[in-house]
C-alpha cells in the first residue's frame, strides 16, 4: 500500500458497469515526509475521503478485495484516511 | 519477497472494515549492504515486527494470505523478522 494525497476527484459518465456509482479520486503518492513523489494515479474510494485528506491505497489485484469490488476493474483503491505516520528516521 | 526496514507506524482510524485489528507498518526496501532502495511502502504486519527491525515482505495478491480465509485488502505484507543475512 502506498501513501497519497487526494488532489482531485474524477467523473465519468460512460464507464464499466460494476464502476457504476462508485466514487473516483484523483491520488498523488507522498513520501513518509509528506512530500509528493511520483505520478498521479486515479483510485476507486471505498471510505468516503476527500480533497485534501491523505490516504492509503491499495493497488493491484488486491485492490479487488476492498469491500464491494471483487469483480471490478480497478487497480487501485482507497481503503483508509490516514490520521499521522510515526516514522523514526528514513536513509535515502 | 524484499528485505526491508521498519520505518515507522501508520494510523488510519477510518478504513476498509477486512483491515480492521490489523498494524500498518511503513517498510524502506533495502538492499543487502542496508542502502535504502525504493519508495517508502505501507504493508500489514502478519508477524510482530516493529521499528527498527529488519524483515522481508510480499508484494502482491499473496500479501493476503497470511490472514486467510480473511481477504483483508492488502498489496504488501512483512512474512518474516530477519535475524541476519550473510552474502558471499
Amino acid at each position: 500500500m502506498i501513501l497519497a494525497k487526494v488532489v482531485g476527484t474524477v467523473v465519468a459518465t460512460r464507464k464499466d458497469e460494476r464502476l457504476v456509482a462508485s466514487k473516483l479520486l484523483v491520488a498523488r503518492p507522498l513520501d513518509p515526509s509528506g512530500v509528493p513523489d511520483g505520478n498521479y494515479l486515479v483510485a476507486v474510494d471505498t471510505v468516503d475521503a476527500g480533497v485534501g485528506e491523505t490516504v492509503l491505497i491499495v493497488s493491484g489485484s488486491s485492490a479487488r478485495m476492498a469491500q464491494g469490488f471483487k469483480d471490478a476493474p480497478i487497480d487501485a483503491a482507497i481503503i483508509g484516511i490516514i490520521d499521522h505516520v510515526d516514522v523514526e528516521k528514513v536513509q535515502k | 519477497m524484499q528485505l526491508a526496514l521498519v520505518v515507522g507506524n501508520v494510523v488510519a482510524p477510518v478504513k476498509d472494515a477486512n483491515l480492521d485489528g490489523h498494524k500498518l507498518l511503513m517498510l524502506q526496501p533495502i538492499a543487502p549492504d542496508r542502502t535504502a532502495v525504493g519508495r517508502t511502502v505501507v504493508a500489514l504486519d502478519a508477524v510482530g515486527a516493529g521499528v527498527g527491525e529488519h524483515v522481508f515482505f510480499v508484494r502482491g495478491r499473496e500479501a493476503t494470505f497470511p490472514f486467510l480465509p480473511g481477504e483483508p485488502p492488502a498489496d504488501a505484507c512483512v512474512v518474516g523478522i530477519v535475524d541476519h543475512w550473510d552474502l558471499e
